[in-house]
């Protein structure tokens, strides 16, 4: 499976004026089934426009999103996205969030209840299960976005900086998390953050977008091997590549 | 202190039948609180107009407008979600909406006897009428007020429309809704007894009770009477708030 975004570019039209906003100018990557891929690229420079489109929440004004050389049709739950600010269902206990996909899906109850405990299980949320979000943390907030996304065991996963407003320790417990997930399942995932330590942590490749119109000042590949070290010289040189990039194209 | 915010009603009482007993106030206006309390005994034993005790006009004004509420509900609330869900039928029917809702009403008592006569069905639809505008208002202005987010996770989830419908669309906007019936069921009380006054003349009901308190000049029965619709009020907005604290629990 390889998903393809090619010649990606995206107006808006501005709600003042009508005047165009331009937001992607030619976005070109591939992602390999397997692959981890960050993209990373300062703020507002249109990072969640990028994931919607490849999610098919938006429209693309030029270029496409193929998975496997083919259209992505929007009703075959092939792309699953977590979104940036958990948007998990208040009127939905944790089990019953998580379960929703699978509803949609019209797996039978009971089927879908041991799935989504299963889940419960391997996240860390027992005791929890009949809990509604608002009684839960940021980081279980995420850790149940994320399970709801992966239960309907879509092709590619997208998350729009699903840790971005967690505080640095619970941060860090959870990109371990993903990434053990990750190593176990071997999930496509394309993670959008705008912090470069995360990024080099998680992924294989990095891609560094400009500010807005966000354009491809580079693809990196993080070479260090794993698991990592956060502090090891190997991602300490990733690091300083992609903010060199970064600094340079805010110089520029 | 929990008995402190008792205190003050129970001393204005207390000074209130002192200066009764003082003869300071006119009995004939303004009996005192004991008095009342014994016109509530010959409401209840005795009856007004002899015969037609309390608990049958308050039996028969609820009767009313659970009739008149019921309809409303059942009217207004699919009608708003449907209202909400459509952009073209929300513009299509808000100008007659618009047109009717400042007519209030008890203006229509009228033109309601003329349709329905005098009696149960047009004091019901002067309930509904009272009951309907909130509850359609509300259950609108509920599903306007769900975050987009809900509706994309669901896109993303493959949610099919009537998935979207009946998972994202009625309980996002169930809290309001729940507002729209408490404010709806309100009005169509206080409707309700005006309605009794002036022509829903059968032998029962709170309102025409009250009429004929005042025909033989027996304030205690008057004022008794209010207190009682007054409190029936007050029991129909506790039930229907212990209704929703049982359904959205997410709230709490
Ligand atoms: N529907 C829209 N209509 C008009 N402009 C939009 C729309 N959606 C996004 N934009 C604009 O596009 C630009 C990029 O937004 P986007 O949310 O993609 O950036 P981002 O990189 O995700 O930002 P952040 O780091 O804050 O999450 C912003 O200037 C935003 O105002
Ligand atoms: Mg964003």
């Amino acid at each position: 499976m390889t998903l393809d975004v090619s010649g990606l570019t995206k107006h808006f039209s501005q709600e003042k004026d009508g005047s165009p906003l331009s937001v992607l100018d030619s976005i070109h990557f591939r992602v390999q089934e397997g692959q981890f891929v960050s993209i990373v690229g300062p703020s507002g420079c249109g990072k969640t426009t990028l994931l919607r489109i490849i999610a098919g929440l938006e429209n693309p004004s030029a270029g496409q999103v193929l998975l496997d050389g083919r259209e992505i049709s929007p009703d075959r739950g092939q792309i699953g996205l977590v979104f940036q600010d958990y948007a998990l269902f208040p009127w939905r206990t944790t089990l019953q969030n998580i379960e929703i996909g699978l509803e949609m899906m019209k797996v039978p109850k009971k089927r879908r209840r041991s799935a989504a405990m299963d889940y419960v299980r391997s996240f860390g949320l027992t005791g929890f299960e009949h809990a509604y979000p608002k009684a839960l943390s940021g980081g279980m907030k995420q850790r149940v976005a994320i399970a709801r996304t992966l239960i309907t065991n879509p092709k590619v996963v997208l998350m729009d900086e699903p840790f971005g407003s967690l505080d640095s320790q619970t941060r860090n417990e959870l990109q371990q998390f993903l990434l053990n997930l990750w190593e176990e399942h071997r999930k496509t995932i394309l993670f959008v953050t705008h912090n470069v330590d995360e990024a080099v942590f998680l992924s294989d490749h990095i891609v560094v977008l400009s500010k807005r119109p966000a354009r491809i000042l580079k693809t990196a590949p993080v070479t260090c091997a794993r698991p990592r070290d956060r502090t090891s010289s190997e991602c300490n040189a990733v690091r300083r590549e992609v903010l060199n990039t970064l600094k340079h194209a805010r110089l520029a | 202190m929990n008995w402190a915010r008792y205190l003050l009603p129970l001393l204005l009482l207390a000074l209130w039948q002192v200066l009764s007993s003082l003869k300071a106030i006119p009995v004939h206006l303004l009996p005192s609180p004991f008095a009342i309390l014994l016109g509530f005994r010959d409401l209840m034993l005795t009856g007004m107009p002899p015969g037609y005790r309390l608990p049958y006009h308050a039996l028969y004004s609820l009767y009313r407008v659970a009739w008149g509420f019921l309809a409303a509900a059942l009217l207004g609330i699919p009608l708003g979600l449907l209202m909400g869900w459509s952009d073209r039928l929300r513009d299509l029917t808000t100008p007659i909406i618009e047109l009717i809702r400042p007519i209030p009403p008890l203006a229509w008592i009228p033109i309601a006897i003329l349709w329905f006569g005098i009696g149960m069905k047009s004091a019901a639809f002067i309930i509904f009428l009272g009951a309907f505008f909130p509850i359609l208002l509300n259950t609108i202005s509920g599903v306007l007020s769900i975050n987009p987010l809900f509706f994309e996770v669901a896109q993303t989830l493959n949610a099919k429309k009537r998935d979207v419908f009946f998972k994202v669309l009625i309980p996002g906007s169930l809290p309001s809704i729940f507002v729209g019936m408490r404010i709806g069921v309100g009005i169509g009380w206080m409707t309700l007894v005006a309605a009794e006054f002036t022509g829903v003349k059968t032998g029962y009901g709170l309102g025409y009770m009250i009429m004929t308190a005042r025909d033989i000049q027996r304030p205690d029965e008057i004022l008794a009477g209010m207190l009682v619709i007054g409190l029936i009020g007050i029991l129909i907005n506790t039930a229907l708030k212990a209704c929703e604290s049982r359904i959205i629990r997410w709230n709490a």
